[in-house]
């Protein structure tokens, strides 16, 4: 395996530039570097261990002309991702051993970073009956996150039998906090935006309502919750509150949250039609200030590829989502670091750390130190980029930045020492 | 203005004053024997209708053709949205027909945004009401007919009734009538007015009798009766009692005040027989108008007169060709 010394880089930001030595598979001593080791010049770039994202879309099995494991995993390398949970809203879904474990075989063959299946909490994604959780944990996949995205669990006793069931394997409940009567038919934020469109609103409370109950819950049974794409100012208070109370709620913000308003709806162009819905500056405000103070643990991409047709279409007959792996960290450095919102470090904690701890991820998320595997993006955060759906590995070209100039490039990524990209290349 | 009407709010006061112009000099046209002006002779309309609605169609379907335009009709009823052919399709079809203007009627919100700024055509696009938006020609005929009865309507008083979270009317109606300087009231039950209401400029009112006191027009919106079924209210005779414009309420009404309803009315819902059959009801009225009104506007769309001019187009009805 090709060893590879990065000289002169600032790993997490740190003042004081140093050398890693990716050899074997691990960050070795770099006074060992063997011959014939590749030198690549850090001056400038930033280290942090590999990105881990909770919350992909990556379409297959089912919806392969959108994305397949292996595109998506491309788009991964990308963006600077090392490992990506897939989601279950497949088709099939994934809710049984077999769909996960294909999923993951899909994940490793394709070699660009690690596809950490999650599985359904419910059958067929119903909210009826409990999917067979325990034979996706001990499946090749090692399912530890589990949810129906796309849907919320809205029964709460079955949302509370999940939370319980799941302490037995150390899983965790991923919830799409989406009360369903309060949204039949919503095509956007609920806002004084929604009024002049003419639009069926999405209130706020429907998506609080659920974290509040979800986190009663989960302080009740003494589990585990992880609240997926937190879109408003009153989650982030109300995930505020259960985390001072103790209780292990988690929570996750995607990047178009961080940065896009509800204003650009009345375009009526669906590019930025999503679910959660874009919101009002407010909501961003609150957002940015729940990341930096860790009220939200992550950053999670809701990665969400659609083909072309499912988007060049009237604003109601439009799908949910946007694309997200190859400019999440552009826009986490655009919203949270040049606003002096995080450093480095802190985004290596928000973006690998705790999603890797989250997800009971294996080394991925951990410091960049000898002995650790050798996980780890190298990211120029000098120059601008204007984004190119075209030139984006994504089957898929909905992206909501298209024609925006965003910060900062992935340099290089490195999964366990081999590289999957180099000099802004795909390998 | 702009190559395409699809919002109220795309007109400034000079250009809707101007359509309203234009249209009271192509009313004086149906009074005469011949109808039909030259103006937009070789010119191709479609009238696109992706929902049912015969009386919009029909009328914009009067107005090209009294300007001697070539009118297609268009009835894609099922969008996308049910598996049909897709917007955009449609849309490179008409083009390639040769379409001057497309007169767009659809159910989903913002359709006819997505007509006009997504490179597929290059004609002026006509909202001819989308969804729960906007419904920019019925509001100007609605001001047409103000106007008459009312003159300029600069501080007068217009109270709209009804179910305004779902009214396309209400949108266009509140945008215009306020950018001619209008005071408008909206009375709805609260489940009826839209979140963020409180930054129109309007005023609101829950209470109906208040409003009618000291009104110059009254506009009644259709309540849909499956509104109830989703417990916007309780029932059809609760809200006919606290929203219908009934006798009793109708004598509140100043002597000059006049009564409207975009139709299709419920009788015995929002609007008693006797009051929409009443002298002071202009309501078919406005019907007619909204031939005159839709001329105007066609005309000053595919005239390529400069809506935006204040001085009136180079135009005048009674020294017209007329053709047989």
């Amino acid at each position: 395996m090709t060893a590879y010394l990065i000289s002169g880089v600032s790993v997490c930001g740190a003042d004081k530039p140093s050398d890693l030595l990716l050899y074997d598979g691990r960050i070795a001593d770099s006074a060992e570097a063997p011959p014939e080791t590749v030198r690549i010049d850090g001056g400038g770039l930033v280290a942090l261990p590999g990105l881990v994202d909770l919350h992909t879309h990556l379409r297959e099995p089912g919806r392969e002309d959108a994305e397949t494991v292996e595109s998506g995993s491309r788009a991964a390398a990308m963006g600077g991702f090392t490992a990506v949970h897939a989601m279950a809203n497949t088709d099939p879904v994934a809710d049984t051993a077999g769909v996960v474990e294909q999923v993951w075989h899909l994940g490793q063959s394709a070699g660009y970073c690690d596809v950490r299946p999650v599985g359904a909490v419910t059958v067929g994604l119903r909210g009826q009956q409990l999917a067979e959780l325990g034979a996706m944990a001990d499946s090749d996949a090692h399912v530890r996150v589990f949810s129906d995205d796309g849907v919320c669990v809205s029964d709460a006793v079955l949302m509370r039998r999940a939370l319980e069931y799941v302490k037995a394997f150390d899983g965790v409940v991923a919830q799409h906090a989406q009360e369903p009567r309060l949204t039949e038919g919503a095509q956007m934020n609920e806002s004084a935006m929604s009024g002049v469109l003419g639009m069926r609103g999405w209130p706020a409370a429907a998506e609080e309502a659920v974290i509040a109950r979800d986190c009663l819950l989960t302080g009740h049974v003494g589990s585990r919750l992880h609240v997926c794409h937190v879109s408003t100012e009153g989650s982030v208070e109300l995930i505020r509150w259960a985390k001072s109370k103790g209780w292990d709620v988690t929570a996750e913000v995607t990047p178009h949250h961080l940065l896009l308003t509800d204003d650009l709806v009345a375009t009526y162009d669906p590019i930025y039609k999503v679910n959660p819905p874009l919101r009002t500056k407010a909501d961003v405000e609150a957002l940015r200030a729940g990341l930096a103070d860790g009220t939200l643990d992550c950053v999670a991409t809701d990665h969400a590829p659609h083909p072309i047709e499912d988007k060049e279409c009237e604003w109601e007959a439009a799908a949910m989502g946007m694309l997200g792996l190859e400019t999440a960290l552009s826009v986490v450095q655009q919203t949270m670091v040049d606003t002096g919102l995080l450093d480095w470090a802190a985004v290596a904690d928000r973006m690998s750390v705790r999603p890797a701890r989250i997800g009971r991820v294996a080394d991925h998320g951990l410091p960049l130190a000898v002995g650790a595997p050798a996980n780890l993006v190298l990211y120029d955060p000098g120059g601008k980029r204007i984004v190119e759906p075209k030139r984006l590995q994504s089957l898929s070209r909905n992206t909501p930045y298209r024609g925006m100039e965003l910060p900062g490039s992935v340099v290089a990524n490195f999964l366990r020492g081999r590289a999957t990209v180099l000099d802004g290349q795909l390998q | 203005m702009k190559h395409h009407l699809l919002s109220s709010a795309d007109l400034t006061r000079e250009d809707a004053l101007l359509v309203l112009d234009t249209a009271a000099e192509l009313l004086s046209l149906s009074d005469r024997p011949i109808k039909k002006l030259p103006t937009l002779r070789g010119r191709t309309v479609v009238n696109l209708f992706f929902e049912d609605s015969t009386r919009t169609r029909i009328s914009f379907e009067a107005a090209a053709k009294r300007l001697s335009a070539d009118v297609i009709n268009f009835s894609a009823k099922g969008s996308s949205v049910s598996k049909g052919e897709s917007l955009k399709d449609t849309a490179l079809t008409l083009e390639a027909m040769g379409a001057d203007a497309v007169v767009i009627r659809h159910s989903a919100s913002g359709a006819p945004h997505r007509l006009a700024n997504s490179g597929w055509v290059r004609s002026s696009v006509v909202n001819a009401g989308d969804g729960t938006h906007e419904h920019p020609t019925q509001a100007l005929l609605d001001a047409f007919t103000m106007r008459r009865h009312l003159g300029d309507l600069d501080g007068r008083r217009v109270t709209i009734v009804g179910d305004v979270l779902h009214s396309r009317v209400a949108r266009s109606n509140a945008l215009l009538l306020s950018t001619l300087g209008a005071d408008v009231t909206l009375v709805a039950p609260p489940t009826l007015l839209p979140v963020g209401v409180d930054t129109w400029p309007v005023q609101t009112s829950y209470e109906l009798d208040s409003a009618l006191d000291k009104c110059d027009a009254v506009m009644m919106l259709r309540v849909q009766a499956e509104r109830m079924d989703a417990a916007f209210f309780p029932s059809a005779r609760e809200y006919s009692r606290r929203y219908g414009l009934d006798d009793r309420r109708f004598r509140r009404l100043q002597e000059h005040a006049i009564v409207m309803h975009p139709g299709p009315m419920n009788r015995g819902m929002e609007i008693s027989a006797d009051v929409a059959d009443s002298a002071r009801s202009v309501i078919v009225e406005q019907v007619t108008n909204g031939v005159a009104v839709r001329m105007a506007v066609l005309y000053l769309l595919l005239g390529g007169a400069d809506l935006s001019r204040t001085d009136p187009p180079d135009f005048d009805p009674t020294k017209a060709e007329v053709v047989s």
